[in-house]
């Protein structure tokens, strides 16, 4: 077995001049450059990368096609199993999933799966199920109290035939909570056999942290992310926004009074975790959450809109995932020069391959095997540094992973404006709370089977909800369990 | 200017009711539903506009409309007041957020031993109302001073009595009603022989800090409402933190309201003006 050619490189943006901008990371292949990666493929009987994504992608099928220069037949292999490629040839840990168990990559370089799913999904924009972004704004714009046309987009339903017994799919209305990737996942699924679908948002915008979390120099929200919202709109579902399941209506309400016979539950991690040390509530500190909501949902960046946020000129980091690398790189492109702190070593860190290569590039300093003590601030009650102590590995623990142990003695300053907090987030008990019979496990997160069932019949919860922080794919696999598990619900209830 | 007729938060109505503070009653059908004494909401009026929690001044739940009481303090508030008319719309009215009053989750029996005083200032005088209103209405005795700099600032005077046993008003200047301060007001009630089991103090931090202060040296415990810095206003983002009894808490969902003895004002005063130099900034966009 011989590679002879080579992974095809992806072009990039300077890093120099990107770390002043906000525009895409990633230039993505061309038509060229996709089909000479794709005719990389091994075609393996046994695929181990479908085996190894979450949502079972036909990887090699839809691969095959593009390498034919069959982009719409690769497109809609893709679409048979997962709503949101544009955003997963993105943002998916592709190393440690598809890519990772791709065969090539034993002695080679894995096959680009995810910039070949991402060239796909952005070729399928670009002709024919292109959506100009005017019409998209219009019709997301009216995305809120019910106000939604839902034209069926030609998407053929689920006919009655398939249906032994009972109402016709279309007369069986199911909520979804979060428009996440998980919420936006089930909503398609079951849109597409044929139910009425609603998903209820807290927020003004759609997406989850799709929209509120992940960057425009990752994910551009324009180009990208609204036209898949788009695709979702298509195949009929509705978005309510502006509506907390918990406080504007609870699920009791949902099911007993306006009719709906299932709940999915996608609501996602989202309240902040601190570390608990001094100084924590100075001014000057933040959650990850609240700098990259303010930046990325509320576009802090822009000037045209009007939401303050705070860098200024040397902004700290604490944490190594991939809201770590994305709070860090927002604060460099907002002018600050950025350290990431974080308590184990390179090895460790929980974030994409990618992410952690292109924030070096980018000139943004890691510390490793450091970990924050105190935050110092000044006689006006603002940041002032960083105490952090030196850390070494210790014996693994029982996740496997080595412990980090404080160094005796090591205590340092890193003067710092700005220190972000990106540590992790556990999901909001708002719905718990609520809902008599949800049960919740200790660490906050709702009780669910693998179908996705909870412990209160008809409501079903999927992804970060469920997981505690994870991947956007994961979120989605469990979207699309759970629809699976909804729709067999329905049909037997 | 940002007028989408599509959208359902339609403004029904607008008043200024002091030469700043403006009254809008909004159509927000869910909210004024679910709405209760104490609650807050977030308005996003535009695209380019912040998500501005404000607090419930009123809702009625047949009519579908709550009520709102702005007052211009960043860019994004000056905007909702200056270019929005009734007729036009806000772009997202999210809601209700926080916890209700604690008078609300209280049984029958604790309501009946309550004798309330509520101290309002400024643009907290409005989400007083609801409250006093439905103590009011469930037959508990209520007190309301309301205090302002001078008597043209004072607001909400015709509504409030109709709904309390007592209304005491103040200015500064001594130009309508006590001169003196809320919290001198309530030092000479209490002078007087009136007592209360229970203090609400609602307005600028300022004044809360101070009526708390006031409150321990009159023995009555005190609940204060916050109204510090907020993005989701759902405990996604944490800039809302505040330290209770030592402890950090989340405004938006573990308050808004807190008992005043056990809050570090200070701090909460410090945060409150975290993004002054940044706001300046947007002011002038």
């Amino acid at each position: 077995m011989v590679d002879r050619i080579p992974r095809v490189p992806v072009r990039e943006q300077d890093p120099k001049v990107r770390a002043h901008n906000f525009e895409e990371v990633c230039y993505g292949y061309n038509q060229e450059e996709a089909q000479l990666e794709a005719s990389r493929c091994l075609h393996c009987k046994n695929p181990r990368c479908v085996t190894a994504c979450p949502v079972g992608i036909k990887i090699p099928d839809f691969i095959e096609r593009v390498a034919a220069g069959d982009f719409a037949g690769a497109a809609a292999k893709i679409a048979e199993d997962s709503s949101l490629p544009a955003v997963c040839g993105r943002v998916c840990p592709q190393e440690s999933q598809c890519e990772g168990s791709c065969v090539l990559g034993v002695k080679f370089e894995p096959v680009a799966i995810g910039k070949l799913e991402r060239f796909v999904a952005d070729w399928t924009f670009a002709q024919v199920g292109g959506v100009k972004p005017s019409e998209t704004h219009a019709t997301l714009g009216n995305v809120r109290g019910g106000t939604v046309s839902e034209a069926n987009g030609g998407v053929e339903q689920q006919s009655c035939e398939t249906v032994e017994e009972g109402l016709h799919p279309s007369h069986r209305k199911v909520a979804i909570i979060g428009s996440g990737p998980a919420g936006l996942a089930c909503a398609y699924d079951l849109a597409k056999l044929g139910y009425d679908v609603t998903i209820f948002e807290a927020l003004h915008k759609p997406g989850g942290v799709l929209e509120y979390g992940i960057p425009e120099f990752r994910l551009p929200k324009d180009k990208v992310l609204k036209r898949e919202l788009q695709d979702v709109l298509a195949v009929g579902v509705k978005i309510e926004t502006d509506v907390i399941i918990g406080r504007t209506v609870t699920i009791d309400s949902l099911m007993d009074k306006e009719g709906f016979e299932a709940v999915f539950v996608g609501t996602g991690a989202g309240l902040p975790k601190f570390m608990g040390i001094p100084g924590e509530n100075l001014n000057g500190v933040f959650s990850a959450n609240e700098f990259l909501t303010r930046n990325n949902l509320m576009k802090a960046f822009r000037d045209d809109y009007r939401t303050p946020i705070h860098a200024g000129k040397k902004v700290c980091v604490v944490g190594g995932g991939n809201v770590a690398m994305d709070a860090a790189r927002t604060a460099l492109r907002l002018g600050a020069d950025t350290t990431i702190v974080y308590r184990r070593t390179e090895v460790e860190l929980p974030a994409r391959k990618e992410e952690v290569h292109h924030a070096k590039e980018e000139g943004i300093d890691f510390q490793m095997l450091t970990n924050p003590v105190e935050i110092m601030g000044d006689e006006r009650g603002w940041v002032r540094a960083l105490k952090c102590v030196r850390m070494e590995l210790g014996e693994p623990d029982e996740s496997g992973r080595r412990s980090p142990v404080v160094i005796p003695g090591s205590e340092f300053e890193i003067p710092t404006e700005t220190v972000i907090m990106a540590l992790g987030t556990s999901p909001n008990p708002l719905i718990s709370r609520t809902t008599p019979g949800l049960e919740v496990t200790r660490r906050g997160g709702l009780v669910a089977d693998e179908s996705g069932a909870t412990t209160r019949p008809g409501v079903f919860a999927g992804g970060d909800a469920v997981t505690g922080a994870a991947t956007v794919i994961l979120a989605m696999g469990a979207g699309r369990k759970a629809a699976a598990a909804i729709d067999e619900y329905l049909k037997n209830k | 200017m940002a007028v989408n007729d599509k959208a359902m938060f339609k403004i029904l109505e607008k008043k200024m009711l002091n030469p700043t503070i403006c009254k809008m009653v909004v159509e927000a059908p869910r909210i004024a539903k679910a709405a209760l004494p104490g609650q807050f909401l977030i308005v996003r009026a535009d695209e380019p506009g912040e998500r501005i929690p404000l607090t419930i001044s009123d809702y009625d739940r047949a009519a579908g409309t709550v009520t709102i009481v702005i007052q211009p303090i960043g860019a994004s508030t000056r905007s909702m007041v200056d270019d929005f008319q009734a007729g036009d719309s806000f772009a997202d009215v999210a809601g209700p957020l926080g916890n209700p009053s604690e008078f609300v989750r209280m049984s029958p029996e604790e309501l009946k031993a309550q004798k309330v005083v509520f101290i309002a200032g400024g643009l907290g005088t409005a989400p007083v109302y609801p409250q006093a209103k439905w103590l009011h209405e469930h037959g508990v005795p209520v007190d309301v001073i309301i205090g302002a700099r001078t008597k043209d600032l004072l607001i909400y005077e015709d509504e409030f009595k109709s709904v309390c046993d007592n209304l005491y008003m103040c200015t500064d200047d001594g130009s309508y009603g006590f001169q003196g301060v809320g919290t001198a007001r309530l030092e000479a009630l209490v002078a007087e022989g009136k007592s209360y089991t229970q203090a609400v103090a609602i307005g600028p931090m300022i004044m809360m800090k101070f009526s708390v202060l006031t409150c321990k040296k009159l023995g009555i415990p005190i609940w204060v409402s916050m109204n510090t810095l907020m993005v989701d206003g759902t405990g996604m983002c944490g800039a809302c933190r505040l330290s209770v009894g030592g402890v950090t808490k989340f405004a938006c969902v573990d308050g808004p309201e807190f008992d005043g003895y056990l809050v570090d004002f200070d701090e909460a005063m410090r945060r409150s003006a975290q993004y002054k130099a940044e706001e300046g900034l947007a002011n002038g966009r």
